[in-house]
């Protein structure tokens, strides 16, 4: 009996102790900060009005569009313009008032935008504030649903738009955007945090587990209710990917939810506004930019309303991304903001440099994670500007290691890789594949000798085997 | 450049499909590669790549070996000298040496790259360059005396059967270089072992003829030690081409009778040097197979019931292609274990099979080549271990 005690007090104490030290700090020691120019400061700009707004069906992963709106349609914002052909109670809403003036088709009559030309006031749905104390899981649910909120809500597995049926065990934020050039949270929450935490509220009556919350070492932001986990080191560490592996990582069989902070506000704004807000906070960064800072937009704003006066004039040979460098979209002046997107990136484009026997120069400007260019000589303050040219031709797997060291997961990469390629469902499973998401592979992808289109393989493997299971 | 660049894009148009010279597509486009860096840009997934290419690997490789091949061309002239009993002094050492090596340079890049241009070509594939590696340390790993047909042949059934019918570069699974070395250890054992082929004792294109020593002997120190009797227990040690005892540090330095570039530990160490810094191969794979190594000569220590028993660690670890193997053959990322667990025991497994074919078979007084051939085809199932641990692990966490 007392030795039952005994073991019982020691086990008891093991684990607080555990918990107090372990559990709640996660350090990465793999990965890579990429020290590019253009870094944008914590200033507000003013962009230029958008002449239109757009959804586009692309920006997500997992659902196949059915139109609702018609062309001449007048809409508000939080009208139901598009909906999920597999998941119909999946809506994809206007995120402005005005009138619906194209709905862009591409090969096979694919939806490519639905494009809404705004009106000078902004009008919006109302869905009435609700206080969340007084609302069960499933009227949350129907409200997020409702005001065309839930496609921010992804799962894993596959890295999808949330199946709003299942409950999810966990629910994932990681609010430290750690990506090349990304923003800072901590500024884009200032004077919503509030909303914000109105957004955590909601999304912890979702789950039967816990909202996790990843925050950046030395940040200031501040939540209550939710499991906070500090997060220190290089990028890919704000990945949420990276959260999910390091405090609770995703069985077969289990479903995790992960959202971008920037969309917890959303969700916060519409129950304490009552209305569907898509407004947000847009950075613009990149060498080839002349003003950068944050953008006050909306959700489907135009390139255009974002970069224009903002880009070194006189060079056409520069690319832009709507998001960053490694997991972006290309992008045009006259395309839109993508759906997830808060960062506008704008780098060269390179295909007017022809660079002789590069392979074989010092490289003293040239940037690489390894040693074999002399840019090491310059240490890790110096900033870099690398364009789009992906600079070697596509080999076999050669080298090892590269992978495993940008991937801070248990898992490992170039096994999962190979049974992806090979689409064995067996091996898949046992790799990992249900904890990861393409942005998991961006360096690796950046980083590899072979110049292998990862994140493509990966993305096509995960959309095979959802159809494969479903 | 711009000018060469404007003349490349005018004949561009008749190597493409159609074009006069589409035949030799393959061969454009790997010289167009060669000259300029491709500005093609990215289509999907990341933006911004890392400038490191596979072309950039080899170069950096190819940089690696080049103080032991320098080193390997001066002492091929320097025992040339000691052969024939003259001192024409720095240069004219040096030149002997060079002018020796280089045919043999030459003809492994020409039988090689030729397979591999004709290859893309047939498999309308990139050409690869995994062979400018290869090809380089083909005739740094054989005798001197190797005759260039020899050469020629073994790097041809090298390049087809060990690399081009498994695939290419990145599919083999063993290492090409040592595949020819290998093919021309059994093919031709007369002219790859023994006290006759390690030394050239004739001229080279004319230079330095002479008459041989009466006290020379072309044997290696592993040559000598893998026919040293059992009564020698003791009073055994190992000497130079005319008879002086060697101490450790000329093994280390590599002043002495062996395959080309493979005697100079202190060559081979700046070349490790550099391959580690700039993230080439993996220091997990050396290290553990230089422990491999000391750790079952020491166990042979123990027993040190034959000469090739008695041999000190150090002494292993020096002589031979040991060194040379456990840095630039064993780390071949593609015929090496690809798991960093795996490394370890990949590297280890080596050394210890190294010394074992060594001491125990004294029919092949260098364990090196057939060490590394055999742990290539193991390293996959190290792998499978490896990834079975991680898979386990997975499983463990989900019965929980």
């Amino acid at each position: 009996m007392k030795d039952e005690n005994i073991a019982y007090f020691c086990d008891k104490i093991i684990k607080t102790l555990y918990s107090c030290v372990m559990a709640n700090v996660i350090k990465i020691k793999k990965g890579l900060d990429i020290n590019l120019k253009g870094k944008a400061s914590d200033v507000l700009l003013t962009g230029k009005e958008s002449d239109s707004y757009a959804i586009i069906p692309d920006s997500y992963d997992g659902i196949v569009p059915k139109v609702i709106a018609k062309v001449g349609d007048s809409v508000k914002a939080g009208t139901v313009l598009m909906i999920d052909k597999n998941r119909p109670e999946i809506k994809f809403v206007s995120p402005v008032s005005g009138e619906v003036t194209a709905i862009n088709r591409g090969e096979k009559r694919k939806v490519l935008s639905i494009v809404v030309k705004p009106d000078a006031e902004p009008g919006y749905v109302e869905f009435g504030k609700k206080s969340l104390s007084s609302l069960k899981t499933e009227e949350i649910k129907e409200a997020i649903l409702e005001a065309g909120i839930w496609p921010f809500i992804k799962q894993r597995p596959y890295d999808i738009v949330a199946s709003p049926s299942e409950t999810p065990r966990d629910i994932f934020v990681s609010t430290y955007y750690s990506a090349p050039l990304a923003p800072n949270f901590d500024f884009i929450v200032q004077g919503q945090e509030a909303d914000f935490q109105t957004g955590l509220d909601a999304l912890s009556k979702l789950t039967s587990g816990k909202v996790y919350v990843g925050i950046k070492k030395n940040s200031s932001l501040k939540v209550n209710g939710v499991e906070t986990v500090e997060v220190e080191g290089p990028h890919p560490a704000g990945n949420v990917g990276v959260l999910i592996n390091h405090t609770k990582p995703v069985n077969k069989g289990e479903t995790v939810w992960t959202i971008n902070p920037d969309d917890v506000i959303i969700i916060g704004r519409l129950f304490n506004k009552g209305i569907a807000d898509f407004s947000r906070l847009v950075v613009i960064t990149g060498s080839e930019t002349t003003e950068r800072g944050y953008i006050k937009t909306i959700a489907g704003c135009t390139i255009k309303s974002l970069i224009e006066g903002k880009i070194l004039e006189g060079t056409a040979h520069f690319r832009i991304i709507s998001g960053n460098v490694l997991t972006g979209h290309k992008v045009g002046k006259e395309d839109y903001l993508y759906a997830y997107d808060n960062q506008i990136t704008v780098i060269p484009e390179g295909d007017d440099v022809n660079e002789f026997v590069g392979w074989a120069m010092p490289g003293f400007s040239k940037y690489s994670m390894s040693h074999t260019y002399l840019t090491w000589l310059f240490g890790k303050n110096k900033e870099y500007v690398i364009d789009a040219r992906i600079r070697g031709g596509k080999r076999a797997m050669i080298m090892s290691n590269e992978y495993d060291s940008v991937f801070p997961m248990n898992i490992l990469p170039e096994y999962l890789l190979k049974a992806i390629i090979a689409f064995d469902i067996d091996k898949m499973e046992n790799l990992g594949v249900y904890e990861v998401a393409p942005e998991d592979f961006a360096l690796c992808e950046f980083v590899d000798t072979s110049k292998i289109e990862i994140q493509k393989i990966v993305r096509n493997g995960l959309n095979l085997l959802y159809k494969e299971m479903n | 450049m711009k000018a060469l660049r404007n003349y490349l894009n005018k004949i561009k148009p008749n190597f493409e499909e159609g074009g006069k010279l589409s035949m030799f597509r393959s061969v454009f486009d790997g010289f167009e590669t060669f000259l300029f860096v491709s500005n093609n840009t990215s289509k999907s997934g990341v933006h911004i790549h890392d400038s490191i290419d596979s072309k950039r690997i080899m170069t950096v490789v190819i940089i690696a070996l080049i103080p032991a091949l320098l080193f390997g061309m001066y002492n091929t002239g320097y025992q040339h000298n000691l052969a024939i009993g003259v001192d024409p002094g720095f240069c004219m050492t040096f030149l002997f040496g060079f002018l020796a090596v280089l045919p043999k340079i030459i003809v492994s890049y020409v039988v090689g790259l030729g397979i591999e241009f004709i290859v893309a070509q047939w498999k309308k594939e990139e050409i690869q360059e995994g062979f400018l590696v290869s090809g380089m340390l083909i005739p740094m790993i054989v005798p001197i005396d190797t005759p260039l047909w020899m050469i020629a042949v073994a790097t041809a059934f090298a390049v087809i059967f060990a690399k081009e019918v498994f695939g290419g570069t990145g599919y083999n699974i063993f290492n090409v270089a040592l595949v020819t070395r290998a093919f021309l250890f059994f093919a031709y054992p007369a002219a790859m072992s023994g006290d006759q082929v390690f030394v050239r004792t004739t001229s080279t294109f004319g230079i330095g003829g002479g008459q041989i020593v009466d006290a020379f002997s072309g044997a290696t120190p592993l040559g000598q030690i893998g026919i040293a009797g059992k009564e020698m227990i003791g009073s055994f040690h190992t000497v130079d081409v005319l008879g002086n005892p060697l101490t450790t540090w000329d093994t280390f330095l590599g002043l002495i009778p062996g395959s080309i570039a493979e005697t100079s530990v202190l060559a081979i160490l700046i070349g490790a040097a550099i391959l580690i810094f700039t993230g080439v191969a993996s220091w997990k794979t050396m290290m553990s197979c230089f422990i491999g190594g000391a750790f079952m000569a020491a166990i042979f220590n123990l027993a040190g019931t034959t000469v090739p028993m008695t041999v000190s660690p150090i002494d292993h670890l020096l002589l031979g292609g040991f060194a040379f193997g456990a840095v630039f053959m064993a780390t071949d990322p593609v015929t090496s274990a690809r798991t960093e667990t795996g490394k370890y025991i990949y590297g280890f497994l080596i050394g210890v099979m190294a010394i074992v074919i060594r001491v125990l078979n004294p029919g092949y007084p260098e364990g090196m080549m057939l060490a590394i051939l055999l742990m290539n085809v193991f390293a996959p199932l190290i792998d499978y271990y490896v990834v079975e641990s991680n898979v386990k692990h997975r499983l463990k966490r989900a019965v929980k």
